[in-house]
């Protein structure tokens, strides 16, 4: 009987600890570790090492989701349209409002509630010149705005 | 020295009593179930135009469940900060015919619904916005299914298809 509700004490302590980390990481803050090359030189992957996963983390912050509010030059993190389970990170060029410049030589006004956002390294990066203005909110609990870059240790 | 101790203590103890509370409550409200306050024209005579208040679940739509002829919650296209409830008429690769304007003209559009988005209309198609003025949106902006009417007790009972 008491190894039982030892069990049953620590399963309650990590749901508790469990509950307690989700709801910080959906409502605050959380870490996220980067693939892909899109936004090379600001966010590197790291494929070339044995042990795997060293790529860039990225703090995101969940505060900006109140309101809405971006600027340009934000660095987000959202859905992709085409794939809901798919999370991208690119950066905001674009606010409602803006005229901006497609690659097919066409002047797009940004509607209400979208915005354009491009990768960094615009030789690999799928962004709206390929799905359009962005649902500003598609992100919902995912969007955050890209904040420190923690660098693993052995980067120079 | 000590009363400052048991003082801190009481504090951490009553910290972590409202910390678990507000997890368990953020846990419910948007991974299980959650209540939620409708009201509008756009989805006679289904809902009604004063108000009603409908349980919504939040599993189905993570588990990819939601199909044709489900009442949902999408958060709008338009408007970051409102959610709106229809009903969803298509998924991804269905060929959606419509009228875009009813009350106008009679003459009907077809559409085919991208990769990764929904088609979705409100039961009252006189008085709505919905995908037939801002196009398909995308899976991930749905926010939950409704499944119960909780008020008026008049209509107190499941809402299903």
């Amino acid at each position: 009987m008491g190894s039982g509700s030892l069990l049953w004490n620590l399963t309650k302590k990590y749901l508790t600890v469990g509950v307690i980390g989700l709801t910080i990481t959906d409502r605050y803050a959380s870490v996220l570790p980067v693939r892909g090359g899109s936004m090379s030189p600001t966010f590197n992957p790291r494929t070339d090492t044995v042990l795997g996963s060293l790529d860039d983390r990225v703090l995101i912050e969940k505060f900006c989701l109140a309101k809405y509010k971006f600027s340009h030059g934000d660095v987000v993190v959202f859905r992709s349209p085409s794939d809901h389970k798919e999370k991208l990170i690119k950066r905001i060029i674009g606010l409602p409002g803006d005229w901006i410049g497609t690659p097919q030589n066409d002047v797009v006004k940004i509607p209400e509630g979208h915005c354009w956002v491009e990768g960094d390294n615009l030789a690999c990066s799928m962004d709206s010149r390929t799905f359009g203005p962005m649902f500003h909110t598609l992100s919902n609990n995912t969007l955050g705005r890209a904040g420190l870059q923690k660098p693993e240790l052995d980067q120079p | 020295m000590s009363a400052w101790r048991s003082i801190a203590k009481e504090a951490f103890t009553q910290a972590s009593i409202v910390a678990k509370f507000l997890g368990f409550l953020h846990f419910t409200n948007n991974y299980l179930f959650s209540p939620t306050l409708v009201y509008g024209p756009s989805m006679l005579p289904t809902l009604n135009l004063s108000g009603d208040v409908l349980l919504v679940e939040h599993v189905s739509h993570r588990l990819e469940k939601v199909g044709p002829g489900d009442l949902v919650l999408v958060r709008s296209p338009l408007d970051p900060s409102k959610i709106l409830s229809k009903r969803v008429v298509g998924m991804e690769g269905d060929q959606i015919t419509f009228l875009p304007e009813p009350s106008v003209t009679d003459t009907c559009r077809t559409i085919l619904v991208p990769r990764g988005h929904i088609w979705i209309q409100g039961d009252n198609m006189y008085a709505s916005c919905d995908s037939r003025h801002f196009g398909p949106v995308p899976y991930g902006l749905v926010q939950g299914k409704v499944f119960f009417r909780v008020w008026p007790p008049s209509s107190f009972g499941s809402l299903g298809q």
